[in-house]
């Protein structure tokens, strides 16, 4: 469903990717790996239209369409959809009034109608409770003044939610706390399904322990110099990632 | 003074000059004291009106308008200005919505306006479109029966004279500045609200229900009094734009609050902003002045503004009474070319007065706002209190946000906060919003609203929902 072919980025003038190739399949819960600046993170800003990154050359396409064509609502309403690492403060909107305006301008987007009121509300109780948050987290401005799991936990709710054709985690486990990331990747567990593909962008393995991937891809300067299955993360884990540096080196 | 002798005089310079005028419903432009004798006589006035307004006048004469505003625009030729023309005849008025400037529609459209209503707004003969007669019955009933006087100040002067004479230009006498001065000698039209002691107003009153309403005066004069225990709110304004040919508005309102009353002001103001260079836009110059006359009366301003080319107001609380309150919740909006010099004033003489102000402008476009507010605390103020917040809202690189925070206090257990911040709307939150599939326009807007939420919840529920969609429609094309 994603194909990206020979994918170069610069950023502020200095090339980031440098020929990045990567093709998620239905289904399949793809790892993005690598050492501290190596463009994990680029790769899914990329994929989502933010701002600030040119692409030199290389096409990204999306169940056939050219992703790099489309605004970035375009892009959410075709599926794609990214979970932050930081998620930004809305001072004023309420979490469920963001909810609920990003679920309709997607149905919208599909021809579909607004949600029906009582429909929406049962349907947000119910992915809530699924992510043991409290009814009342739907009330406060979003993300302000909430803990680091609290908004990684509002990431993946919004994905149980919008339910993508594609989920993109950018280091969704950084800052919890294991309890709460046990939440969280139950949250993406329940994501998985046959017609859904997944990618996480992460350094550590650790949520690799909980949310079991398909196929793991170390990114080291730019480029995937290593894929595998989850047999490669744990083996990142007892190695570090020096020995794959020096083997795309040789 | 021989002020008798002076009316007299004053009525027969009018018999003199004025005889072959009075068949004409406009007098041509220009301002002098005979000018103003024809507007107290087309509008019946007695003579200690006559004389209050020339006594304004002279006190103008010797004026000079203000500079200090973080404002600019060319000199006023109040020379070239016509003080009074009659409203329009039925059968000049358009007949129909056909024949209404089509893109005035669109915009009552976006913000939902009732199709009858925007004939009236839009001008429409009225007549011709729907009777609102027996709407106005009933709310006329209504009040009538709860004892509230609701009319408009012609008619006030005219048919409760003592009322308007005891408060008339009490909270802002005709001398307190330029434009108050030239509203006094002036003035046309504007409502008056008087509730007797112990009422609570069975209705929010807007000045839209009022019969004649339609045409917004250049020169408003609105006055509302409650006395002891009574309560009242007060809408003013309409979301909609209005049509209208006066570029110049000097508006004066006065509030009086007498013991344990509460009056609740809240204005939407959305006056032509002028075309893309701003060219014939209004000019709002508009003195609001609340007097918590009483102990433990309150009053609360909250405006929406977000029309006019130039705007330049300031509601005000002067608190007296002991343990009043005033409140100012503000969000001012500014594309184009507009210009806002906008604030408050809260002026501490009573022990224990509380104030709370909570400003938010929102900049986009090459336009210019200041927000100037003063809180002054007098030395009978014992543990007077004031909150400030004050935030500004920028949109883009070419607009601009000011703030002009004066305080003087003359009371050392007094407590006086003040907060401002001022931040740019954020590329982050937009793109996070739009990652979710919302679209960038639908994104700032809900950041916008967001960010004013806190003076939307002092609205009026029907206002707050209008005031939201009025806020989407001026930012229209503010990015991207």
């Amino acid at each position: 469903m994603l194909e990206v072919k020979d994918l170069h980025v610069t950023v502020e003038g200095s090339e980031i990717l440098k020929g990045l190739t990567l093709s998620i399949q239905p289904g399949e819960v793809h790892a993005i790996m690598g050492p501290n600046g190596a463009g994990k993170s680029t790769l899914s800003a990329v994929i989502a239209g933010k701002d600030g990154y040119e692409v030199t050359a290389g096409t990204i396409t999306f169940e056939g369409r050219d992703v790099l064509e489309m605004e970035i609502e375009e892009r959410a309403q075709a599926g794609l959809l990214l979970g932050f690492q930081y998620p930004v403060e809305i001072p004023g909107v309420k979490n469920i009034y963001l909810l609920k305006a990003a679920l309709n301008a997607q149905r919208e987007a599909r021809g579909e109608g607004e949600i029906p009121a009582p429909e929406f509300m049962k349907l947000i109780k119910e992915k809530v409770s699924f992510m043991k948050m409290d009814n009342s987290f739907l009330q406060r401005a979003v993300n302000e003044g909430f803990s680091g799991g609290e908004k990684k936990r509002n990431e993946i709710l919004q994905m149980l939610v919008l339910q993508p054709k594609l989920a993109m985690l950018d280091e969704i486990d950084s800052g919890l706390d294991i309890d709460a990331m046990k939440v969280v990747a139950e949250g993406v567990n329940s994501l998985r399904s046959e017609d859904r593909g997944i990618l996480l962008v992460t350094h550590y393995q650790r949520l690799l322990d909980y949310i079991v991937p398909d196929h793991v891809h170390v990114l080291v300067d730019g480029r995937i110099v290593k894929s595998g299955n989850a047999d490669l993360a744990r083996e990142l884990e007892s190695r570090g990632y020096d020995w794959v540096v020096e083997e795309s080196a040789a | 003074m021989a002020s008798q002798e002076m009316e007299q005089l004053v009525r027969r310079e009018y018999k003199e000059g004025f005889v072959t005028d009075i068949e004409s419903d406009t007098i041509p432009p220009g301002l002098d004291e005979d000018t103003i004798a024809f507007i107290s006589n087309k509008k019946g006035e007695p003579a200690w009106m006559l004389e209050w307004r020339l006594d304004a006048y002279r006190q103008w004469l010797k004026m000079t308008p203000p500079s200090w505003a973080h404002l600019d625009y060319p000199p006023i030729d109040y020379q070239a200005i016509s003080y009074f023309s009659a409203p329009k005849r039925e059968e000049d008025k358009p007949q129909s919505l056909d024949e209404v400037d089509p893109k005035l529609l669109e915009t009552y459209e976006k913000l939902g306006i009732p199709l009858h209503e925007r004939a009236a707004l839009a001008g429409v003969a009225v007549d011709a479109v729907f009777d609102s007669v027996s709407v106005t019955t009933t709310f006329k009933d209504k009040l009538a029966e709860a004892g509230v006087i609701f009319c408009s100040i012609s008619e006030a002067i005219r048919d409760y004279p003592e009322l308007v004479k005891q408060y008339l230009g009490t909270v802002v006498p005709t001398s307190d500045n330029y434009f108050a001065a030239l509203n006094s000698a002036v003035f046309t039209d504007g409502s008056f609200v008087f509730v007797p002691e112990g009422v609570t107003c069975p209705m929010e009153l807007s000045t839209y229900f009022r019969i004649n309403a339609a045409n917004t005066g250049q020169f408003e004069r609105t006055l509302i009094v409650c006395e002891k225990k009574a309560q009242v709110s007060y809408l003013e304004g309409c979301t909609a734009p209005m049509r209208d040919e006066n570029q110049l508005h000097a508006a004066v309102v006065e509030l009086v609050a007498l013991e344990d009353a509460s009056i609740k002001y809240s204005t939407v103001q959305n006056w032509y902003p002028g075309d893309e260079d701003g060219k014939g836009g209004i000019y709002n110059f508009v003195t609001k002045r609340g007097d918590c006359r009483g102990d433990r009366s309150h009053i609360s301003w909250t405006q929406v503004e977000t029309g006019s080319a130039i705007t330049w107001k300031y509601p005000s609380c002067v608190l007296r009474g002991k343990d009043s309150i005033g409140e100012f919740y503000s969000v001012a909006v500014t594309n184009g070319r507009q210009q806002a010099d906008t604030g408050t004033k809260m002026i501490h003489l009573g022990e224990g007065s509380k104030s709370t102000i909570v400003s938010k402008g929102i900049s986009a476009g090459r336009s210019n706002q200041s927000y100037r507010g003063l809180v002054k605390v007098g030395p009978r103020a014992k543990g007077a209190r004031n909150f400030t917040q004050c935030d500004s809202l920028l949109i883009g690189d070419t607009c601009g946000a000011h703030t002009f925070p004066y305080q003087e206090i003359g009371n050392s257990t007094a407590t006086v906060e003040h907060e401002a911040t001022t931040s740019k709307i954020g590329e982050d939150q937009l793109f996070y919003c739009q990652s979710r599939g919302i679209s960038e326009e639908d994104a700032v807007n809900m950041i916008v609203n967001g960010f004013c939420k806190d003076v939307f919840q002092e609205l009026p529920m029907e206002f707050a929902v209008e005031a939201e969609a009025l806020l989407n429609v001026t930012l229209e094309g503010a990015v991207g």
